[in-house]
């Protein structure tokens, strides 16, 4: 970082541990895509715990996604689909040393991700409005019939909910890539951080694409 | 679009795509998968198993363009995709082995076993009775 003036040849992107551009640029992906499955395993115990609850109470489960709006789970999927599409079109842009597209993007999938926590957030007010919440929060006086629909909505906010967090920190690292783009960081020999935050908002979409048809479209 | 010769060489590695044409045909493709998905959610399709079972099929057709194309899966270095197939591998055996113990655990209950109520009868309650020396309050 600070001592390049031993030999002007040096380029401040490369680490001198790694002997190209090339074999630092894979190490970083394997890392990122280490975390990658980290993460699917962090979800993953939600969705078998889900999956073994479903089974379990099956008229629950029908009963109590009946308060969810199918509409506006599509609608924020269509919205998360967008956003991985302009964040794939920024690590393009950065690959092509298209500054400005790439600054568009990432203002575009900033964009998506706030209509997303939009949409979230006014569902979340519907719930608790209508004691629609986990666990021994669960209005059962207004939802006495079947019985266990909140341990449904204790899944639906765990999981929403890390799912939202997993959001807003992919806007912090989107926002930090934006700087970055900005400030002229990127061009086509190096834009690894575009090329990882793209990685994991992918795997946000990912994981919503999973948890639409289980938590809104049950039958 | 024209890179000169000299960045040209380092650069061939991480661009699946000359163009970002595909990525608008494979983001087409997952909004009309979103809407069949929706639609086949109002089809019964017979019982519950096969109706979870398309769901969850159409989803990994989703999650499977997003991971080769989005991801760049299908171009990079097949060590990443291992390590990605990996993390869905573990997945499906703690799934699979969680579904089997909830399938089979009501057969192997001692309550449900027809012996079972024949040996233990007097044997249980004593120690229940019996004070505890072990560390609960």
């Amino acid at each position: 970082m600070s001592s390049t003036a031993v030999h002007t040849e040096h380029d401040p992107t490369l680490q001198h541990h790694f002997a190209t551009r090339e074999q630092q640029f894979d190490a970083s992906k394997i890392g990122m895509w280490l975390f990658l499955a980290t993460e699917i395993l962090l979800f993953g115990g939600l969705f078998v715990g889900y999956g073994l609850m479903q089974s379990k109470y099956p008229e629950a489960w029908v009963a109590a996604h009946h308060h969810l709006q199918r509409s506006l789970g599509a609608a924020n999927t269509i919205v998360l689909l967008v956003s991985s599409f302009t964040m794939v079109l920024g690590v393009w842009a950065a690959s092509q040393n298209k500054r400005k597209m790439l600054i568009v993007c990432l203002i575009l999938t900033l964009l998506c991700a706030g209509i997303f926590l939009g949409v979230k957030y006014f569902e979340y007010a519907h719930k608790y409005h209508d004691g629609l919440l986990p666990g021994m929060f669960f209005d059962t006086k207004a939802h006495p019939e079947p019985a266990h629909q909140n341990i449904f909505f204790s899944f639906y906010f765990m999981m929403t909910g890390l799912h939202g967090l997993h959001i807003l920190g992919g806007m912090g690292a989107i926002t930090w890539v934006l700087i970055g783009a900005i400030k002229g960081r990127f061009h086509s020999n190096y834009y690894t951080p575009v090329d990882l935050v793209g990685l994991y908002w992918h795997l946000v979409d990912l994981i919503w694409i999973y948890l639409f048809p289980l938590l809104y479209l049950i039958q | 679009m024209s890179h000169d010769t000299q960045a040209h060489a380092v650069d061939a590695h991480a661009h699946g795509h000359p163009s970002w044409k595909p990525y608008a045909v494979v983001l087409a493709a997952l909004l009309v998968l979103t809407i069949v998905t929706v639609i086949a959610a109002g089809i019964n399709f017979g019982s519950n198993t096969v109706n979870v079972v398309i769901a969850l099929g159409i989803a990994t057709i989703k999650a499977t363009l997003v991971a080769l194309y989005f991801m760049h899966l299908r171009y990079d270095k097949p060590i990443n995709a291992v390590i990605a197939s990996a993390g869905f591998l573990f997945l499906g055996l703690f799934l699979m082995f969680c579904m089997t113990d909830l399938d089979y655990r009501d057969d192997l209950k001692p309550s449900t076993l027809k012996e079972a109520p024949a040996k233990p009868p007097a044997a249980v309650p004593p120690p229940a009775t019996a004070p505890h020396s072990a560390p609960s309050h």
